[in-house]
Order: structure tokens, then C-alpha cells, then sequence
């Protein structure tokens, strides 16, 4: 090629290009997604009144308690665990957000992009394919940080949670470990997701609730733990999706570790980030694996890139 | 010579349907239900210069597309090599995609949400061109295309043409030295082709090192902007040269076209001495069919018009023509485009 461009392949061009394309595929998800004010009722309205029946709830059993207790310090311990588990809830919803988010717009995502002729496009450029995840994710936790935000907010304005954070660095640690695992997870799904076609829908369908359950997203993980028989194996079960590890620790970080009279905690938030680290890598690693795979696949059967094949 | 693309043998098999727990089936059920597999380029070897504007010129399903592919890393050759810049599209993708771009007509791509501008920006980023570099490009190239009034209009609002540019200007933007276009005027307007046209021949005469390959059915496109032309059908290359060239190989041939009422029975025309190959395509609204014969002299078509008259059709006109693109794939083929 004589008279064509030259062009670099040296390390600082490609890290350039690659962070060029995150913030490239980031850009809809922030910018587009927002474009529309809509996404306050479908994504902040509703989600908190998923979260006020749980509340009414718990407050409802608070109130009852109450009604028996004449001790003040029986009723400061009641409005205590009161107070925690509307916080754990709130927070909960909090996560709900990301997990949905994870569910069906990280793991959904590239199936929709072949249906809408994009992934060829994606396919065929020079960035790293990584780059091209690694955008989707940057863009849909900054996304979703703004509808996870609004819920909180609401959350203790409407509900008047307290919160008592008492090493808010460690939190920060566990709240972005618990997102890096999260979307890691998602990334890795997205490829699942393309090879296994229109199936993966119901997947994202299914997921849904059972994870909600087994991840502990409206009452404390440690609780299901504690059920004899089946109760520890589905909490454990559960700690595979990081929400679940995620919000055990950072309710233990907001509401105290002595918070349910320490007895609803799977572990300290220290042995829970350390997992969540692993599990970040662990799916990161999955994630690269599962689209060069899906990639080679691809080129392979001329099926997965072209929208109706 | 330096070759923009060149290809060896090239052969694209695609895997027939099958599906879990049904009977193997014998090959000649499933080439009766078309889910043997196909065979999508046959044995196909080309060169394409550097600074060329180069045609692929074939019916649907002639395997145009899945050249581009292949040539664009999309897709694997099950057998062969291709090369695109010098690399093996097998081996070495990342300095080939560093260099390409492809647009394909009827391209959906990009997210509704996002502006046209947005989204050409968007694509631009997978190239790693530098932002503002990228937004003075999109500019220009969107007053060249003539969607400058559209530019911060929402994607899932612009019209078909309108999308159609927006593809074009991302296909630019990136400024590759070899493109690909895949059918890119398909379905528009002959305003909007024109420019399209216009500034595909621009683009690659008024600088050094710039290479299209475009597909079309069009003859017309290909013969107004292609410096060669290669003839493909069903996977295969049945010719490669200048426009001019190709039509002076049936140059010695006689092209005459017709127009009569709907005829019963046209197999027997093949039968006719002289006569070297016809085409056929109803015109179902006018309840006429038009044909197309490429004769050895003048001699057949007395005989010819006989067999018409005979199923008591009338013959609207009859056209001596000069040869056309359509003209040399007839000749080779024994049918026309569609």
C-alpha cells in the first residue's frame, strides 16, 4: 500500500483507541439514555413502590412490637431494627437497579445490537473487543448510578432511614468492587447471551426474581442463611452473583455490624470484598474468553453477527 | 504491483440447517428443501489494484456479500486466502481493520436516541480518530452529503435516504484507505444516488491510495463509476475487466429487445440456431413480456417473432440495441438480473 496512511499499532496508539472506544460506547448509554425524562417514572417512581410494600411491612411489624413494649431501651432496639430493615431495603432497591440493568442492558445487549445490524460494525473495527464491553458497562453504571441515586434519595426522604457510615472508604471499595464484579459477570453474559439467540430473553426473564431471593435484595442474606435445611445453600448459592455479597457488606458498612444484633451477616465486609475482587477478575476473565470465543464462532459459521441468521 | 485486496482460490461453504434430534437427510432432500449447505464463493481469485474503483457486479445471492465479509474479517473462507493491504484476513486483522470501513445499503445501524451526528462520532471512536478530528469530518462530510440540516436530528427520526447518507458519512469518517461498499444506493432516490455516486468517484481519483470495492446490481452504477468490473454468479467470477472490455467481448453479438403480450411457453427459444443466450421478465401490471436476445447475426429473428406470433401474442416493439452490462451477463448466464 504505498500511497495509503500510515498507521501505528505501538502500545500508547492502542490504549488511546481503546479508551477512545469505551467512552464511544458509553456515550449512548449516558447521554442517549437520559435524553428522554421518562426514565424518572419507569426507573425512579416504580421501583420505589416495589420497595414501599417491603417497607410497610417491616414497619408494620415495628409498630406491632412497639404496641407491647414499655422498657425505653426495648423501644429504641425496636426502632432500631426497624430503621435497618427499611435500610436494608432501601438499599436493596438501590441494587435492584444494577442487577436489572446488568440483566437487560449488559447481558441482553449484544443480541440486540446484532438485530439492529451493529454488531458487524463493532465486529469490524480495530478496537479491542474488551474496549467494546468495557463501554457498555462504564455507560450503564454511570446510567443506572443516577436511577440508583434518585431511589435512594427517595428512599430515605419518603422512609427517613438513617444511615451511620463509619469507614466510608471501605465502602466506596465495596460499592465499586461490587460493580466491577457485577458488570464483569454482565460482560460475560453478553456473549452466553449471543450464542444461545432469542432463548436468552427468558433467561434475563427468569433471573430476575429468584435472584432477588437468593441474593437477599429486601431482607439480610444472613437471615436466609440461617433458615435450617435449604436456607444456607441458597444464600451461599447466591453469593455468586455479587449483589449479593455487595449489599451484605455495605449494609453492614451503613447500619453498623451490630445492626440485627450482628447475627445476619454472612461475613465481615473485609473476607466480602476479597471475594467480590476474586469474582471480578474471575468474570473479566470469563467475559474476554466467552467473546473471542463468540467472535471465532461467528467468523467461523457466518450466523452470529448478521441480523436474521 | 501493490494489491489492495487480492484472493486465492477462495471458497465460503456455509454449514446447511441442521437441527438437534432430527434424521440425517439424504444431500438430494436437502438441496430439494434448501437446508444442504451452500456453497457461497467458488474457487474465486481477483486482484484488486491499489487507487482502484472496483465493481462486483451479480444478481442476489451471486455471493458479492459474502466477499465483503470476508475481505472485511467478518467471516472465515473455508478454503483459500485473501488478502486485504498485504495481511492475511485469516491471520493478521488488526492492521486490515485499522484500514476499512464498509457501509452496506438498508443499514439499520446506530441508536435512535442519539443524533446523526452523535452516532457518526460514536462509530468514528472504534477507529480511535481523535474526537475533534472526528466532529470537523462529520461536518464537512455531511455538507458534501447534503444532510448538514439533519445533523442534530434524532437517528429513529430521519427518513431512509437520510440514514442512508448518515452511513455513508460514518463510512468516511474514519477515513480508510480501502471501503466497501455493499450495495450502497439501494433504495434511494436518484438524487440521493447521484451524490452518493458523485463523491465515491471523487473520493478515490482525487487521492493517492484510496481503494473501493463496491457491489451492486445496478449495471448502470457499475458501468458509470466502476474502472473494472468482475461478473460473479453463483460464487463464481464468470468475468473480470473494464466496462468497455466486457461489452466488446459480445460486441460481435447482436442484442435485440422485445416487448409482446405474455407469453405460455419461452423455453423453446433457446432451441433457435443463432440465437447464443435470452432473458425474460414479466411485466405482470402490463400482462407483457419483455425479452432480451443476444443473437450471432440477424438471421433468428424472423423465426423468432414466427414463435411468438404462433402463441398468438402481439410484439409491442423490437429494439436493436447496443450491448449493455445486463447484455454480457445474459450472454454468459442465460439469464438476466432478476
Amino acid at each position: 500500500m504505498t500511497g495509503a496512511t500510515v498507521h501505528r499499532t505501538d502500545l500508547r496508539y492502542r490504549l488511546g483507541l481503546n479508551l477512545r472506544a469505551v467512552v464511544g460506547r458509553a456515550y449512548p448509554r449516558v447521554i442517549g439514555a437520559n435524553r428522554e425524562p421518562s426514565w424518572i417514572f419507569f426507573e425512579a417512581f416504580l421501583p420505589l413502590l416495589g420497595i414501599a410494600a417491603y417497607v410497610f411491612i417491616y414497619q408494620a411489624f415495628g409498630a406491632r412490637a412497639l404496641e407491647d413494649a414499655s422498657d425505653p431501651a426495648a423501644v429504641a432496639a425496636i426502632l432500631a431494627n426497624t430503621n435497618a430493615l427499611v435500610a436494608s431495603v432501601v438499599l436493596g432497591g438501590t441494587m435492584v437497579s444494577f442487577w436489572l440493568n446488568v440483566l437487560w442492558s449488559m447481558a441482553s445487549q449484544l443480541y440486540w445490537e446484532k438485530e439492529i445490524g451493529n454488531l458487524q460494525l463493532y465486529m469490524m473495527a480495530p478496537m479491542n473487543r474488551m474496549a467494546l464491553l468495557g463501554g457498555m458497562a462504564v455507560g450503564g453504571m454511570l446510567m443506572t448510578s443516577t436511577r440508583a441515586v434518585a431511589t435512594l434519595v427517595s428512599g430515605v426522604v419518603i422512609f427517613g432511614v438513617v444511615f451511620q457510615v463509619a469507614d466510608p472508604l471501605l465502602l466506596f471499595a465495596v460499592f465499586f468492587v461490587t460493580l466491577i464484579a457485577l458488570y464483569g459477570m454482565g460482560m460475560m453474559f453478553a456473549s452466553l447471551y449471543l450464542l444461545w439467540g432469542r432463548e436468552a430473553w427468558h433467561l434475563s426473564a427468569l433471573m430476575e426474581e429468584p435472584i432477588f431471593f437468593a441474593s437477599g435484595f429486601y431482607f439480610p442474606l444472613g437471615g436466609l442463611a440461617r433458615i435450617p435445611g435449604w436456607g444456607s445453600a441458597v444464600a451461599f448459592a447466591g453469593t455468586i452473583i455479587p449483589a449479593g455479597l455487595g449489599l451484605d457488606a455495605l449494609r453492614q458498612l451503613t447500619l453498623g455490624a451490630t445492626a440485627f444484633g450482628g447475627t445476619l451477616w454472612l461475613f465481615t465486609p473485609q473476607v466480602e470484598l476479597a471475594i467480590l475482587a476474586i469474582l471480578a477478575v474471575v468474570f473479566l476473565v470469563l467475559a474476554r474468553y466467552a467473546l473471542a470465543y463468540l467472535e471465532m464462532l461467528a467468523k467461523r459459521e457466518g450466523k452470529l453477527t448478521s441480523r436474521h441468521q | 504491483m501493490a494489491y489492495a485486496v487480492e484472493t486465492r482460490e477462495l471458497t465460503r461453504v456455509f454449514a446447511g440447517k441442521r437441527k438437534l434430534f432430527r434424521r440425517a437427510k439424504a444431500p438430494s432432500e436437502e438441496a430439494d428443501e434448501g437446508t444442504g449447505p451452500v456453497t457461497a464463493l467458488d474457487h474465486v481469485t481477483t486482484q484488486i489494484r491499489e487507487g482502484e474503483l472496483f465493481g462486483l457486479l451479480g444478481p442476489n445471492g451471486a455471493g458479492k456479500t459474502t466477499l465483503i465479509k470476508i475481505l472485511a474479517t467478518l467471516l472465515l473462507p473455508t478454503s483459500g486466502q485473501a488478502f486485504v493491504a498485504g495481511h492475511d484476513v485469516a491471520k493478521d486483522v488488526f492492521p486490515i481493520r485499522q484500514r476499512i470501513n464498509m457501509v452496506s445499503g438498508g443499514e439499520t445501524s446506530g441508536y435512535g436516541l442519539l443524533t446523526a451526528r452523535e452516532n457518526v462520532w460514536m462509530f468514528s471512536q472504534f477507529y480511535g480518530v481523535p474526537s475533534q478530528v472526528a466532529k470537523d469530518r462529520i461536518d464537512r462530510l455531511m455538507q458534501t452529503f447534503g444532510l448538514w440540516d439533519k445533523r442534530n436530528a434524532k437517528v429513529r427520526m430521519l427518513s431512509t435516504g437520510q440514514r442512508q447518507k448518515m452511513n455513508m458519512v460514518r463510512g468516511f469518517v474514519t477515513d480508510p484507505d480501502i471501503l466497501f461498499l455493499d450495495e450502497p444506493t439501494l433504495g434511494l432516490d436518484v438524487n440521493a444516488a447521484r451524490i452518493i455516486r458523485d463523491y465515491v468517484k471523487t473520493w478515490v481519483r482525487g487521492q493517492t491510495g484510496k481503494t473501493v470495492l463496491l457491489t451492486t446490481h445496478y449495471m448502470m452504477e457499475a458501468d458509470e463509476m466502476c474502472d473494472r468490473i468482475a461478473i460473479i454468479d453463483q460464487g463464481r467470477i464468470l468475468a473480470c475487466d473494464t466496462p468497455a472490455n466486457l461489452k466488446r467481448m459480445i460486441r460481435l453479438d447482436t442484442t435485440f429487445r422485445l416487448e409482446v403480450d405474455a407469453l405460455r411457453e419461452t423455453t423453446s427459444f433457446g432451441s433457435i440456431h443463432g440465437v447464443k443466450n435470452f432473458s425474460l421478465k414479466d411485466d405482470i401490471a402490463k400482462n407483457r413480456t419483455n425479452l432480451t436476445f443476444i443473437l450471432e447475426d440477424e438471421a433468428p429473428v424472423a423465426e423468432i417473432l414466427s414463435r411468438i406470433t404462433g402463441q398468438g401474442s402481439k410484439v409491442h416493439s423490437l429494439q436493436k440495441s447496443e450491448p449493455t452490462l445486463e447484455d454480457v451477463f445474459i450472454s454468459m448466464v442465460g439469464r438476466g438480473f432478476e
